[in-house]
């Protein structure tokens, strides 16, 4: 971490390339992609789960890792057709599913990001091509 | 990561789109789980396939993918939703096999095998004992890794079908030979016999190791395992514990390349074989499906169904789920017409997992511990399991 004031800038590990500017929603929880959320409306629909009832959409997603099927890489891209997927994900530990996803949906991807410092509604900007997350 | 000049070049893109989106997903693999560089594959078995899994985003990647991706290994299919030719007969629409055909014609197009089965190590997708594959399907996984001792981590959908293309895997896991040694030693004290046993005996390892927060199970007191009691094993124990590779002494190759751990020793009685079926037969049952097949009937089994069912009619819907090639074999033997004229179906190509019968059917009697889970999470049914003879029974009374 750098910066000082309410800036800070986190390094982390680059999972895929390119960069997005929005506001985060964040998660103690992990998601799993199928069956956890709606590819249709970009809401978690997972009984239970901290964001239960809450939009993706557009946002960048915060959360600690990936969890599920295989098939939830392909709900991602989904998602990205829909124009209901988040803008760019961080997670503390990426997994294979949400790697996947990424990639073949090409939503910019960090990881390896002490997510505590990052709190829902401020804006960050995510370089997934330098492995950073900027906190504005 | 090393990479080789050629595969700098494909993830450059000089061979393409569909092989620069591959690498791309193998490379990251690779950097995310410390692999130093590419292996070759020997073959590949592609998951995700049914249309209800992929949906219509699914079938429009594969098809992008399509476009100028050509496969460069020996590639199979995991069942699809659907019998290709005999859907009709099983209650599928019209609108999800138009779907579910555009879903294999993609993989056609690839240069894929559409032989969509989940055992294709039964019909010449066959490693040999130290080959490096990448194969999806938990169970195939299980079977080539333990039984074969080949070689391959548990792939997802899109990282098999991006080895398909480019012939290679990030070297990691279960590719390594500091990662195959048992962790855990269970002695099984009671005799085990039949597909139904061995698979009561994977969800007892498999649940097991997953309290224990271990991954490889090293198993004593097995004298005998047939190649079907073991892929009933191997798709028990990768459905309850997640596991990829066992071993078992006096059965599998690799049992005794590694030393056999001596840390942690489970050991498992009559009694919880006992206690664990009474977990897969559930109460309040009527019965109105049989299914055999999970994993894929082989041509033994096929045969022993025939001869239980010769002369006789079953009074429930009962479906053969089976490879293609197989049921070719079946067919030309004559045991597919003794079987149909009993009135029971073969179901080739899909499985009572991946077809779209969620509550079509009330309870549901198998010979299968998979299919006891997939039958209750996925499809909501009431569930038996019991042996092939059981089930056949079931079937015509």
């Amino acid at each position: 971490m750098c910066g000082g004031g309410n800036k800070m800038k986190l390094k982390g590990r680059k999972i895929y390339k390119g960069t997005a500017e929005a506001e985060a929603i964040v998660t103690k929880d992990g998601i799993s992609f199928y069956g956890g959320v709606d590819p249709d409306t970009g809401k978690v629909v997972e009984v239970g789960h901290e964001l239960e009832g809450k939009s993706i959409t557009g946002k960048v997603l915060v959360f600690p890792t990936g969890k599920g099927s295989t098939v939830g890489s392909y709900t991602m891209y989904r998602m990205k057709k829909n124009n209901t997927a988040p803008v760019a994900i961080v997670n503390k530990q990426i997994d294979t599913i949400v790697a996947v996803g990424c990639i073949i949906s090409e939503i910019p991807c960090v990881d390896k990001i002490d997510i505590s410092f990052i709190k829902t509604g401020q804006k960050i900007i995510v370089n997934g091509s330098e492995g950073t997350v900027e906190v504005k | 990561m090393k990479l080789t000049s050629e595969e700098l070049d494909m993830l450059e893109g000089k061979y393409g789109k569909a092989v620069q989106k591959s690498m791309e997903i193998l490379t990251t693999l690779g950097e995310i789980f410390d692999a130093e560089n590419m292996v070759d594959v020997y073959g590949v078995q592609i998951a995700g396939v049914s249309y209800a899994n992929l949906g219509e985003a699914g079938l429009e990647f594969l098809s992008e993918i399509a476009e100028d991706g050509k496969v460069r290994v020996l590639t199979t299919l995991n069942p699809a939703g659907m019998d290709r030719e005999n859907w009709q007969a099983l209650g599928i629409d019209e609108e999800f096999a138009k779907n579910q055909n555009h879903v294999i014609d993609a993989f056609a197009k690839m240069g894929v095998i559409t032989t969509c089965s989940c055992t294709p190590y039964l019909i010449g997708n066959t490693p040999h004992y130290g080959q490096h594959i990448a194969w999806a399907e938990s169970s195939a996984v299980c079977y080539a890794n333990s039984v074969i001792g080949a070689r391959t981590n548990r792939e997802g959908g899109p990282s098999a079908l991006a080895s398909a293309l480019t012939g290679i895997t990030p070297k990691y896991g279960y590719h390594l030979d500091e990662n195959r040694h048992g962790e855990v030693l269970i002695k099984v004290n009671a005799p085990v016999n039949g597909t139904d046993e061995f698979g009561v005996l994977g969800k007892i390892i498999g649940e097991k190791l997953g309290e224990l927060e271990k991954k490889i199970p090293y198993i004593t007191g097995i004298t005998n395992a047939t190649v079907e009691e073991l892929k009933s094993f191997c798709a028990s124990v990768a459905t309850y514990g997640g596991t990829a590779l066992f071993h078992m002494e006096g059965i599998t190759p690799e049992y005794n390349r590694y030393p056999k751990p001596s840390n942690i020793t489970v050991e498992i009685n009559q009694e919880d074989l006992d206690k664990t079926r009474s977990e897969l037969i559930d109460e309040d049952l009527e019965i109105d499906f049989v299914s055999i097949g999970c994993p894929h009937a082989s041509i033994h089994e096929i045969e022993k169904i025939a001869r239980l069912l010769k002369g006789k009619k079953v009074k429930k819907e009962f479906w053969i789920t089976t490879a293609r090639p197989t049921k070719r074999i079946a067919d030309e033997a004559g045991y597919s017409k003794i079987i149909e004229d009993a009135g029971a179906k073969f179901a080739a190509d899909t499985c009572c997992v991946v077809a779209p019968i969620k509550g079509r059917f009330k309870g549901i009697m198998v010979d299968s511990a998979k299919a006891c889970y997939y039958g209750r999470a996925k499809n909501k049914f009431k569930v038996k399991i019991g042996p092939v003879e059981e089930c056949v029974e079931e079937a015509i009374k």
